[in-house]
């Protein structure tokens, strides 16, 4: 097969600081005159900072020049196939790149009076409404800035609800090996403690093992469905009526609803709290890491606890700002939420509509099965339960010739693709995850297909391939180690280089 | 759909490979009952050029910056943003790419955070920051739970001249037994007697805002000195709400902060309603393996090549889980990015010339505002980067005057304290950048004399 | 092959402890130094003249990969902490038993071993894995 990756001109670029030539502006604005008051007229000495040590003078096209060289060591869904299973890495549409830009959503400020901001606050009310359909729940909050954020969230919720029936024994969550690691992280920080559940050998967690610890110490229980094996959980509708029967709270992790979108509402089948990722399922850029936004959507029972503020609309149409309510676990962080993330959402909402979300979900289900089927001959199939949206195999064919999932991961590099996911969920052993999602084309879905049936081959005839790769990226494998033994986390000039 | 590349041909030749004559027959595995049979209920989608007119509309019913005279800050300023900045953001590389667990294909994100950290680090004067948080209420509900596990003790003291909103979100993540607030003084800074008068034992840490809320220049110096005098084994911490007073003010880290935390959005981004912004967060190295959040570092390659990689990620939760330090798992890379672009293109003089242009704005504004004493006072005096809090005389409806001028005037004057401070009825808060203009400030004059003589 | 040394004591979670006199060592295993991989830093929770229990964590070991708690064995004071760990944890990959110590702790109590692993235990165990 022919590969699509080639080698191309990049640049070793050096640190922004090391472009400094001193007397060199990257800036341009009015020279703004004293008007008599100097600093060293008002402040004591002490309070005047001399010069900002080591900063940087580069002019603007040296800046440009050095920005655009790094974003070019980049690999980005731009730049083509990301199949990195439970992370969702679906195309971010330019036109709400575009509206997310629009002055009017960015040179406004929470605090102008109400009536200055109205388009704002409908955005966020309509985002709010949209949401809702799509899960089935009655409320919603868009304050937290992610998923693990929205864990906590949901998690303060479960608490509040508790506290207001006097039930202080709840102490636990419920927490399956599958889950991501943010969930126990999370129910830590909120105030419980995790008890940790085994899934069964078909992957699915079993009513029968909720049964026997579900008792009146557990608060609830965190369920992430699909499971994050891409795998419908078989024993909810047991296990959902075990948790409310002993009185917990089921929260859903929504990481994933990205393959039910059309399908089922949440709120219907009995979730009492979920998260939802919106650039996971309604297209917002990564970023590289962030900013994202992690709205958590409730059951009317729980709708007073939830965090402020709101957004409201009153008989007359108009929106407002709900500040207080009783009941309310507080505030999350600053201000309205993330709030051109929300944009974003919204207007891919908008514009993917009724028929088009439904899509969206059956073409990403369609892409994941077929991988699957596609590859299942060449790669180790841990569980034969059917797939959503992602598929996962694990290391079992190739871990006796010497090779790791993490050669695999770094190989696909070489043929032009960003790994999958690798090493989650933990039940797998070398488990590579993989998510298509709705995104990719059936020429790139194959040329992905044949990749893999070659590295499967390769793994075999030329595994030292495999061990060296990546071979044609920027940068070859790094050195982890030793990044983490003799940590270098900023730059210092040369000559005064201080020990850390 | 445009976003959705298969084709119908496309995907019956795919049902064939997964064997299913139905899209349905792929969603056998979700139980019968559970399936929606009326749809999600939302309308059809919009075309583009439908969906750009729409939202068009709904940014135009916004007031903006551009089309008021708003002298509003409070956590959130009103900043000129270079025009290559949002040029550099706009390459899809950056704003398309995941999170950089795979360095070899990462540089760009990685190696702009590892110079974003080291921006960071010298504007504060300190010796690390991570790769950021969430923003600066986050930034320090972790920065408090840091100290938690430096010195296993548990409360806080927190100076009721942090930000309100950080406050609230402290608030929602502690319990009630573990912080304190302290009261601040005539004079619109702490009230150092009642920050010693609250010191024990079982103090974590001592959060001090500069400046702080009010705009005033906290003591930093002092609360230093009280702290080794007091609480030796409690952190300091502090907190930057406006970053831009950095080209001014003598830095955190030059009076031995342990711990400084902030919101970035002055650093280039816009105030977009609230967010995103970026929380920063900065401390001693000794504090390294104890610091939440990602990290970058520098290392090498198989060929010996300078690259940077994410590192101590042990610290993270996906490996620690429950022991995890910290439940985020994500940061605000890209507009760590911005901060770096923004931050790279002012240089050391930009960022002194647009911090003392801010302060002169503002000196004039406290001189002009200065010639209505039957009507209000500048409070605190002038010692302050860009904010400062007016006092309304009594006998003198502020909320009439407030409205009056926007509602007549398009003049935002500032942020009415009672909003946060009950006490506060009087009060508000006024913020002047560079982007204001004597010429406005000279309106802005010439308007309260009309309104107050409509009064 | 995995080393298990004779005259140690040990835990299913794969710290051991070597009693001498009246002061214990505590360390980990050669199969969990191998499990972990490169060993990066230990973060020491506890400090010379702190009080010490049974199952109490004292100190977390980072190797790239993941983090573990160690755990105590025994119970009493500190005494002292490993130089030499602390200088450059890899010396718990190059010697478990020996110079990879990490912790040393004056004994308040005489050790039931009954509660602990012997080496031949441990092995048979490690069988099990």
């Amino acid at each position: 097969m022919k590969t699509i990756a080639k080698q191309g001109l990049k640049f070793n670029e050096p640190l922004i600081f090391e472009r400094s030539v001193v007397g060199k502006k990257g800036y341009s604005f009015k020279e703004c005159l004293s008007n008599g008051s100097d600093p060293e007229d008002i402040f004591d000495d002490l309070f005047i900072r001399d010069e900002i040590k080591d900063f940087p003078e580069v002019s603007e096209v040296e800046v440009i020049r050095h920005f655009t060289r790094l974003s070019q060591l980049n690999y980005g869904l731009d730049s083509g196939f990301y199949p990195l299973g439970s992370c969702t890495m679906k195309y971010n549409p330019k036109v709400n790149e575009d509206i997310a830009r629009f002055k009017g959503f960015n040179k406004i400020h929470p605090y102008f009076p109400e009536e200055f901001t109205q388009g704002a606050l409908e955005v966020i009310f309509g985002l709010q409404e949209q949401l809702k359909k799509i899960t089935g729940f009655e409320a919603v909050t868009l304050q937290p800035s992610a998923g693990a954020h929205a864990e906590f969230t949901g998690l303060k919720i479960i608490k509040a609800y508790h506290e207001s029936n006097h039930d202080e024994k709840r102490k636990y969550i419920i927490i399956p090996d599958s889950a991501h690691g943010t969930n126990p992280a999370s129910t830590t920080l909120a105030g419980f403690e995790v008890k940790n559940v085994k899934s069964g050998p078909d992957g699915y967690i079993e009513a029968e093992t909720i049964a026997e610890i579900m008792d009146e110490t557990i608060a609830g229980i965190m369920i992430t469905n699909p499971n994050t094996l891409g795998v419908f959980e078989q024993d909810l509708d047991k296990i959902i009526k075990i948790v409310h029967s002993k009185g917990g709270l089921v929260y859903g992790d929504g990481a994933n609803m990205n393959a039910l979108m059309g399908k089922l509402k949440p709120a219907e089948i009995g979730f009492d709290v979920m998260h939802l990722n919106l650039h996971k399922t309604f297209s917002t850029p990564h970023g590289g890491g962030g900013p994202g936004a992690g709205p958590i959507l409730v059951t009317q029972e729980l709708k007073r606890f939830l965090p402020l503020p709101l957004v409201a609309k009153t008989e007359e149409g108009s929106f407002h700002i709900v500040k207080n309510a009783i009941g309310s676990i507080g505030r999350m962080k600053s201000f309205m939420g993330n709030f051109t993330v929300l944009v974003r959402a919204y207007s891919y909402i908008l514009e993917m509509g009724e028929r088009g979300l439904t899509q969206a979900t059956e073409d990403a289900v369609l892409s994941a099965n077929y991988i699957r089927e596609s590859l299942k001959g060449h790669y180790h199939l841990p569980y034969e339960a059917e797939s959503l949206h992602e598929v996962v195999f694990s290391d079992k064919n190739f871990k006796d010739l010497g090779v790791h999932t993490i050669d695999l991961a770094k190989r696909l590099i070489d043929y032009g693709l960003h790994p999958s996911t690798v090493y989650f969920p933990l039940i797998v052993s070398g488990a590579i995850m993989i998510e298509p999602t709705e995104s990719e084309s059936k020429e790139d879905i194959d040329y992905f297909i044949d990749v893999m049936k070659t590295i499967a081959n390769e793994m075999k005839e030329t595994p030292e391939l495999l061990h060296n790769a990546p071979g044609i990226s920027y940068r070859k494998r790094l050195d982890e180690v030793k990044a983490a033994k003799h940590p270098k986390l900023r730059w210092y000039k040369l000559d005064e280089e201080t020990d850390e | 759909m445009r976003y959705l590349p298969l084709t119908e041909k496309d995907r019956k030749e795919m049902m064939i490979k997964v064997a299913v004559n139905s899209v349905d027959s792929l969603f056998t595995s979700i139980p019968q009952n559970y399936h929606i049979t009326n749809g999600i209920g939302l309308e059809e989608g919009l075309s583009e050029s439908e969906l750009l007119n729409k939202l068009e509309n709904l940014s135009n019913k916004n007031k903006t910056f551009d089309n008021v005279d708003a002298f509003i800050g409070a956590g959130l300023y009103n900043h000129y943003i270079p025009v290559a900045v949002d040029h550099i953001i706009s390459r899809s590389e950056f704003y398309t790419a995941y999170t950089p667990y795979q360095p070899e294909i990462s540089q760009g994100t990685l190696q702009s955070i590892f110079e974003f950290q080291t921006l960071i680090s010298q504007l504060f004067d300190m010796e690390i920051t991570n790769a950021s948080m969430y923003d600066g209420a986050t930034s320090l509900v972790e920065a408090i739970l840091m100290s938690k596990r430096v010195n296993r003790k548990n409360k806080a003291l927190i100076s009721s001249t942090v930000h309100p909103e950080y406050r609230e979100t402290v608030a929602t993540y502690f319990n009630q037994n573990d912080y304190t607030e302290i009261s601040y003084n005539e004079d619109g800074v702490t009230d150092v007697d009642s920050l010693i008068s609250q010191i024990d034992e079982d103090t974590t840490a001592v959060v001090i805002q500069y400046p702080n809320f009010f705009g005033n220049i906290e003591d930093l110096a002092k609360i230093r000195n009280i702290l080794n005098e007091n609480a030796p084994k409690a952190l300091f911490i502090v907190v930057i709400a406006e970053a831009l007073s950095m080209g001014l003010l003598t830095p955190p880290g030059t009076f031995g902060v342990d711990i400084v935390v902030g919101e970035g959005q002055s650093l280039g981004l816009s105030p977009s309603f609230g967010g995103p912004g970026i929380g920063l967060f900065s401390c001693k190295a000794k504090y390294l393996r104890k610091m939440p959040g990602r990290i970058a570092g520098e290392t090498v390659d198989k060929d010996g090549e300078q690259s940077f990689v994410f590192t101590i990620s042990t610290r993270e939760q996906h490996i620690r889980r429950e022991k995890a330090t910290s439940n985020i798992c994500s940061n605000h890379s890209l507009n760590a990015v911005v901060v770096a672009v923004y931050l790279s293109l002012m240089g050391k003089e930009g960022i002194k010339e647009i911090a003392l242009s801010n302060f002169y704005n503002t000196q004039y504004a406290i001189k002009i505002l200065s010639q209505f004493p039957s009507i209000f006072k500048v409070k605190y005096g002038k010692k302050v980067f860009n904010e400062f809090v007016i006092e309304f005389n009594d006998g003198i409806d502020v909320n009439l005057f407030y409205d009056k001028l926007f509602k007549e005037k398009n003049i935002l004057l500032g942020l009415p304290l009672k909003k946060f401070y009950a006490q506060e009825t009087k009060s508000l808060l006024l913020n002047f950048t560079e982007q204001v203009s004597t010429k406005s400030i000279d309106n802005f004059a010439k308007n309260i004399i009309e309104v107050i003589g409509e009064l | 092959m995995t080393e298990v040394r004779e005259e140690y004591f040990y835990s299913k979670e794969h710290d051991w402890v070597k009693i001498d006199g009246e002061f214990a060592y505590l360390g980990i295993s050669d199969y969990a130094q191998d499990e972990l991989g490169e060993i990066v830093y230990v973060d020491y929770v506890k400090d010379v003249g702190d009080e010490i229990k049974i199952g109490e964590d004292y100190a977390s070991v980072e190797s790239t990969k993941s983090t573990s708690e160690v755990f105590s064995l025994v119970s009493g004071e500190v005494v002292e902490l490993n130089e030499a760990v602390e200088d450059d944890s890899e010396v718990i990959n190059a010697s478990p038993y020996d110079n990879g110590w990490i912790i040393k702790i004056k004994l308040s109590e005489t050790v039931d071993t009954s509660q602990l692993l012997s080496a031949s235990d441990y092995e048979d165990f490690l069988k099990t894995l």
